[in-house]
C-alpha cells in the first residue's frame, strides 16, 4: 500500500503543499512586497482587477503578500520548533526507556510533573522577561512539546531493547551510545514521523497564539497569528483582512490534524491488518 | 479513600514547588533589572530603589523571602501599578474570570456529554458523522480565531449580541465569550464520550440490563453514564489549562477586565512581579483543580485507588 493510498493523506497532504508553494513563490512573483506601505491604498478589499487579491491593510501594505509571508514564518516557526522538540523528546525517550530501572522512572516521573504545568504561561513568561526574538520563539515553543514525543519514544525503546538484534549487538561488544544512534534510532523512525506530524500544529498553535498577543513575531515581520489580530483591529470596516489569516490558519492545522491521523493508521500495523 | 487522598495531596506538592522555582527563576534571570527605564537615575536612588525590593540581596535569599510571602498570600507589589499588591489586584480581577470559565466548563460538559452520547448511540449516522466533523474542527481551530469570526458574524453583522463588555451591561454580554471559551472544550469532550460510550454499551453489563427489558435512555442514566464518564473526567485537568489559557485571549478580544487582561497587560508592561504572581497562582490553581479531579476519580473508581 502506497501512502498516496490513504484519502487524508493525499487530499491533506496536497492542499498543505500547495500551500507551502504559494508562500514560497507568491511574494517573489507578485509586483508589490510586505514594507511599503501607500497610504493612497489604505484598506482596500480584494479585487482581481487590481492585482491584490486580498486587498490591503491599515498601511496600505499589500496583504497577499504579508499572508504568504505570515505562512512562511509559521511554517518555518512550526518546523524548527518541532525539530527542537524532536531532538530532545527522542533522546530523553531513547535513554529513559533504554537505560530503564530507577533511572526511567525517575526520569518519567520529571515528565510526568511537567505534565502538570501551565506551560503556555511559562512561554509567555520566556517572552516576557528575554528579548523577544526568532530563535527563543523556536526554542520556547520546542521545549513545550518534547513531553508527548519522550513519552513515545521511551514506550518504544522499552520493547526495542529486549529485541534479539541489540542483544547481538551487545555480545559483539557495541558500546551503549552506538547501540542507541545506529540500532534503536532507525527503529523509532515510523512512530516519530507520525508523531512530529502532530506535533507542528501543536507548535503553530503557539507561536500564532503569541503573535497574536502581541507577545510573538514583531512588525514589520509577521505570521499569521499576528496578521489575524490585525484582522481583528480592522474587522469592523474590513472583514477580508481577518478572515482571510483566520481561514488560513484553520485550514493549515485542520490539514496537519488529518495528515497526522492518516500517517498514524498508515503506520499503525493493527489498523491495516 | 482517605490514604489515596493523602498521598495525591503529598504528590502535588512537588509540582507546586517546581513550579514556584522555576517561575522565580526564570524572572530574575533577566537580563536588566524591572527599573531600568529610559531616564537614568542617580547611583544612590538606584540602590535605595533595589533595597526597597530586596533586589540587593542574594538570589536563594529573595527566593526563600518569595516563598515566606507566598505561604501568607503575599505575592509582592505591582512595578507598575503603584500603590497595589499583586494579591490585590489578582484579588479583584480573578472573581470575573473565575464566573466566565465556570460557565463555560458547565456548558461544555453538558453539551459536549449530551451531543457525544447522541453520537454514539446513532453511530454510523448521517447525525453522528455531522457531530465528529464539527468535533474535529472544534479541536483543530484555535479560540483566537473563533472569537472574531464570531463577533463578526453575531455581533457586526448581525447585531444580535453585543461586540465588547463595556458596550452592553446585560447577560448578553457574557453570551458569546462563554461560547467562544466553550466550543473547543465541548468538541473534545463530545468526541471523548463518544468513543468511551461505544466501548461501554458493547459491554455484558449493559447487554444484561437490556435483556431486562430496559428501554435505551434508563440504560444510558442507570449503568452507561457512570462508566463512560470516567475518561471524560480524567479529562477535567487539562480542560481546565485550556479554559485558562483560553480565557486569556478571549479577554483580550471582548475587553473583560479579567485575570487574563491583566496577566497580558503586565506581560506587554514587563510588570515582573504581576507576571510572575499570575504565573504561580495560575499553576497553583491548576495543580489544585487536578488535584480535586483526581480525589474524584479516586471516589468514583475504586480500582484507581487500590493500585
Amino acid at each position: 500500500m502506497s501512502l498516496l493510498d490513504n484519502r487524508s493523506i493525499r487530499v491533506s497532504g496536497g492542499i498543505l503543499l500547495t500551500i507551502a508553494v504559494c508562500a514560497l513563490a507568491g511574494p517573489w512573483i507578485s509586483p508589490q512586497d510586505y514594507l511599503t506601505m501607500d497610504f493612497d491604498r489604505q484598506l482596500m478589499s480584494p479585487t482581481m482587477t487590481g492585482g491584490q487579491i486580498f486587498g490591503t491593510d491599515d498601511l496600505g501594505r499589500d496583504l497577499f503578500v504579508r499572508t504568504m509571508l505570515g505562512i512562511r514564518v509559521t511554517l518555518l516557526v512550526a518546523v524548527v520548533a518541532s525539530a527542537v522538540s524532536l531532538v530532545i523528546g527522542v533522546a530523553y525517550g531513547a535513554i529513559a526507556g533504554f537505560v530503564g530501572g530507577r533511572v526511567d522512572a525517575a526520569m518519567m516521573r520529571f515528565v510526568d510533573t511537567l505534565y502538570a504545568l501551565p506551560f503556555i504561561f511559562f512561554v509567555i513568561l520566556l517572552m516576557v522577561v528575554f528579548e523577544r526574538n526568532f530563535l527563543l520563539i523556536f526554542v520556547a515553543i520546542g521545549a513545550v512539546n518534547w513531553l508527548d514525543m519522550a513519552r513515545i519514544v521511551r514506550g518504544q525503546t522499552l520493547s526495542l531493547r529486549e529485541r534479539e538484534f541489540v542483544d547481538a549487538a551487545r555480545l559483539t561488544g557495541v558500546s551503549t551510545a552506538r547501540i542507541l544512534l545506529r540500532h534503536i534510532a532507525p527503529n523509532l523512525i515510523g512512530i516519530v514521523v507520525v508523531y512530529v506530524t502532530l506535533t507542528i500544529p501543536q507548535a503553530i498553535l503557539v507561536e500564532s497564539f503569541l503573535s497574536f498577543l502581541g507577545l510573538g513575531i514583531q512588525e514589520p515581520q509577521t505570521s499569521l497569528g499576528a496578521l489575524v489580530d490585525a484582522g481583528v483591529n480592522q474587522m469592523e470596516g474590513a472583514s477580508w483582512s481577518l478572515l482571510i489569516p483566520a481561514s488560513l490558519l484553520a485550514l493549515i492545522l485542520l490539514c496537519f490534524n488529518f495528515l497526522g491521523d492518516g500517517l498514524r493508521d498508515f503506520f499503525d500495523v493493527r489498523h491495516t491488518n | 479513600m482517605l490514604r489515596y487522598t493523602l498521598l495525591r495531596v503529598l504528590g502535588a506538592i512537588p509540582t507546586l514547588l517546581l513550579v514556584i522555582v522555576l517561575a522565580f527563576l526564570m524572572v530574575h534571570a533577566a537580563p536588566g533589572g524591572p527599573f531600568d527605564d529610559e531616564r537614568v537615575l542617580p547611583a544612590d536612588v538606584e540602590a535605595n530603589i533595589a533595597r526597597a525590593y530586596h533586589l540587593d540581596e542574594s538570589l536563594p535569599k529573595q527566593l526563600l523571602r518569595y516563598l515566606g510571602g507566598l505561604v501568607q498570600g503575599d505575592l509582592g507589589p505591582s512595578y507598575r501599578y503603584r500603590d497595589y499588591t499583586v494579591s490585590e489586584l489578582i484579588g479583584a480581577a480573578f472573581p470575573l474570570s473565575l464566573k466566565l470559565g465556570a460557565m463555560a466548563m458547565a456548558l461544555a460538559i453538558v453539551v459536549g456529554v449530551s451531543a457525544g452520547t447522541v453520537a454514539a448511540l446513532q453511530q454510523g449516522t448521517y447525525l453522528d458523522r455531522t457531530v465528529m466533523a464539527f468535533s474535529m474542527t472544534g479541536i483543530s481551530i484555535p479560540v483566537f480565531v473563533v472569537a472574531p469570526v464570531l463577533v463578526l458574524f453575531f455581533a457586526v453583522k448581525l447585531q444580535w449580541l453585543p461586540a465588547g463588555w463595556s458596550s452592553s451591561t446585560g447577560a448578553s454580554r457574557m453570551v458569546l465569550p462563554v461560547i467562544t471559551l466553550a466550543l473547543p472544550q465541548i468538541a473534545y469532550i463530545a468526541r471523548l464520550t463518544r468513543a468511551s460510550m461505544i466501548d461501554v454499551l458493547g459491554r455484558d453489563f449493559v447487554r444484561t440490563a437490556r435483556a431486562q427489558g430496559l428501554g435505551t435512555l434508563t440504560v444510558v442514566r442507570l449503568h452507561a453514564l457512570k462508566p463512560a464518564m470516567l475518561p471524560v473526567l480524567s479529562y477535567m485537568g487539562p480542560a481546565i489549562a485550556a479554559i485558562l489559557t483560553g480565557s486569556v485571549v478571549v479577554e483580550e478580544i471582548f475587553g473583560i477586565p479579567g485575570l487574563g487582561q491583566f496577566f497580558i497587560r503586565a506581560a506587554l508592561n514587563r510588570d515582573y512581579t504581576l507576571v510572575l504572581g499570575i504565573v504561580v497562582f495560575y499553576a497553583a490553581l491548576i495543580v489544585l483543580l487536578n488535584l480535586i479531579v483526581d480525589v474524584l476519580y479516586g471516589a468514583i473508581d475504586p480500582r484507581v485507588r487500590y493500585r
